[in-house]
């Protein structure tokens, strides 16, 4: 992956009004030539407004788009040479898979011998075998649509390749094997691939970069595991998934907040802050662990197991706190030496593991 | 249980099978037969000789024929261009304002057909409420437009826009717009998107349209007789007149079974290249 000075597309000050409502509030967004960029955002984000934007559905009202050197938000989708895997993927059901991926080759005015000898390569890339060129889009299945809808796309071999959800309609295991298809042609192809999702878990399988949308602007963007340990609100941190935040306040040595007591010893987590500046403390659950007498960390509390939740691979539990508040722990499913339900516990962390969300 | 509802289903169905034998393949049986006898008959109990057919094609009969074919077919035409916009404007971009249309549209049938004509006879004949106004404001005139061919074709077109305007409108609401969106995205422009997406999407919806707007129009005779004046004869006029002055009916009989022929096929062969069933909105298998 290559990160050039120039990025292949900048939106600068992205303005979309809806009558009253403004659905993105100045965006700004790079998109770097050869990455994979995901947009995460609950529903209402304005994610889905955004990529219309950026492939030409839509005008910004405000606001410019650059394409490389060439301004773009007023030019028309037919018109960029940009393209999109839609939600629904938006196959043509009247012609069939054949015709579907040589579309973009007809329009240009490709021959026909030519345009088929680019399908079958496509088929192929997408490990589709040859007989489905004749086949009608009704006799596919959902998983074989959605790599006709790839292939259909590459074939108009655009410039930036966008997906608007494609793989939210499937059930779980196709969407996996999906996934690592995409991260997988991603770097087959060597294209610059910009996805919109909902789903976290998405997100963190097949992007190099991620951004969080949201009420139209962007929270955070920056590599997954950046976004996943180091983020920087409350409502990337939850978004991100399950996470122990406690509210704290700088003290002189370390910090304090409710019955915890932190040293810091000047380094770690808030060293930056002032003396009495306010902040939220955050501990991801895989990060806690059950302490046994006498075993030490760095941050330890008490309280009663709760509840346990099983996750597959992990267990899940929660440890109720005297004054109410609840702390997830996470633990893999072969060291399950967990007490029992109702037990009083101990439970712990070290520093290392925990980040500091200033309060903005 | 499920041999008795089979059996009640059979049964209940003999008396809409008996009514219809009755009352509507009887008939057609009577004309067919009717169609074979000799010239001005009033009994099936000739030898047949087909002289009706014969006669039709040695003394050019089938004019009037050829000229409902035409019309109907010009007819169908002007209203799939003319309709297409407003159907595709009340299937994707009116909402709420659809209602007014149909309603609108609606309307006008509860009117008489002739009653209708009659009113485009006030409007358009000399002296009539646009000439006459145009005349007495101006001084200027012009020959009324009435009683020629073009005059039958606004007739046509007027009288059975409904019936092209709503199998068009629901032809074009079946469309899915991501379809039409993802082929703007992969480059078509605004013409290739109606030829390669938009057209064959409708297709139902235009195969139905374009039946009952020509199949309606090719049996017309309101409009030939009102605003054309007889210019040319139609070939349901010419049929009554085989029935009533001419007092032939086995020539009616053949014209009709000639009509009946030509229309049915068509329509045959535009059903069967049809997915009714998509058109009523069940799935596609």
């Amino acid at each position: 992956m290559s990160h050039d000075h120039h990025p292949i597309m900048r939106l600068a000050g992205v303005y979309k009004r809806f009558g009253d409502f403004t659905a993105l509030h100045s965006v700004d967004l790079d998109v770097h030539e050869g990455e994979f960029l995901t947009i995460v955002g609950p529903s209402g984000s304005g994610k889905t407004t955004l990529i219309r934007l950026m492939v030409g559905m839509d005008e910004p009202t405000d606001g410019t788009i650059w394409l490389r050197s060439a301004r773009i938000d007023q030019v028309p989708a037919n018109k960029r040479p940009t393209c999109m895997v839609f939600q629904s993927l938006a196959l043509f059901p009247h012609r069939s898979v054949g015709q579907n991926i040589e579309f973009p080759l007809k329009i240009r005015g490709v021959n026909q011998g030519d345009r088929k000898t680019r399908a079958l390569e496509l088929l192929s890339l997408l490990r589709l075998s040859e007989h489905y060129y004749h086949k009608r889009i009704g006799q596919c299945s959902g998983g074989e649509r959605q790599r006709v809808a790839l292939a259909r796309a590459l074939a108009f071999d655009p410039e930036i390749l966008f997906f608007d959800e494609p793989l939210s309609a499937l059930d779980y295991r196709l969407r996996k094997t999906l996934e690592r298809e995409l991260k997988d042609l991603h770097a087959r192809t060597g294209k610059t691939f910009v996805y919109i999702t909902h789903s976290l878990e998405e997100a963190m399988v097949m992007s190099d970069r991620i951004a969080i949308m949201r009420e139209g602007r962007f929270e955070q963007i920056g590599p997954a595991e950046e976004i996943y340990a180091k983020p920087i609100s409350r409502f990337v941190a939850e978004f991100m998934g399950e996470v122990n935040l406690f509210p704290v306040v700088k003290a002189a040595d370390g910090l304090e907040g409710q019955g915890l007591a932190i040293k810091t010893n000047g380094h770690g987590a808030g060293a930056d802050m002032q003396p009495g500046a306010r902040g939220t403390l955050m501990v991801r659950p895989e990060a806690v662990r059950f302490l046994s007498v006498g075993e030490a960390a760095d941050i330890t509390v008490s309280g009663r197991l709760h509840s346990e939740y099983r996750l597959g691979s992990r267990n899940q539990y929660e440890v109720a706190l005297a004054d109410g508040r609840h702390v997830a722990v996470e633990a893999l499913r072969q060291t399950g030496h967990a007490p029992p339900p109702g037990a009083e516990v101990t439970v712990g962390w070290d520093l290392a593991h925990c980040h500091l969300i200033a309060e903005t | 249980m499920e041999r008795l509802d089979g059996r009640l289903g059979f049964w209940s169905a003999g008396p809409i099978a008996l009514m219809l034998t009755a009352f509507f393949l009887a008939p057609m049986v009577v004309i067919a037969a009717f169609s074979v006898m000799p010239q001005r008959v009033f009994e099936f109990t000739q030898m047949p000789d087909f002289s009706s057919y014969r006669v039709i094609f040695e003394q050019r009969i089938y004019m009037p024929l050829v000229w409902s074919l035409g019309m109907a077919l010009v007819a169908t035409l002007i209203l799939f261009v003319i309709c297409w916009p407003l159907a595709f404007a009340m299937a994707k971009v009116f909402k709420r304002f659809t209602l007014v249309v149909t309603i609108g549209v609606v309307m006008t049938l509860f009117v008489s057909e002739n009653i209708r004509l009659f009113g485009w006879i006030l409007t358009l004949m000399r002296g009539g409420l646009i000439e006459g106004h145009l005349r007495a404001w101006t001084g200027l005139s012009f020959e009324s437009p009435l009683y020629d061919i073009p005059a039958i074709v606004f007739g046509l077109v007027y009288v059975y826009l409904p019936f092209m305007l709503f199998p068009l409108a629901q032809g074009i609401s079946m469309v899915p717009d991501d379809a039409r969106q993802a082929a703007v995205d992969l480059g078509a422009s605004r013409w290739r998107v109606l030829w390669e997406i938009e057209l064959p999407l409708a297709a139902p919806g235009i195969m139905v349209g374009g039946l009952l707007t020509f199949v309606l129009a090719a049996g017309a005779m309101a409009e030939a007789k009102l605003l054309g004046g007889q210019a040319v004869v139609v070939i349901s006029d010419e049929i009554e007149t085989a029935f009533t002055f001419g007092q032939n009916w086995p020539l009616g009989s053949a014209l009709a079974i000639l009509l009946i022929a030509i229309i049915g096929s068509l329509a045959v062969f535009a059903v069967s290249r049809l997915d009714l069933d998509a058109l009523m909105g069940r799935k596609r298998s």
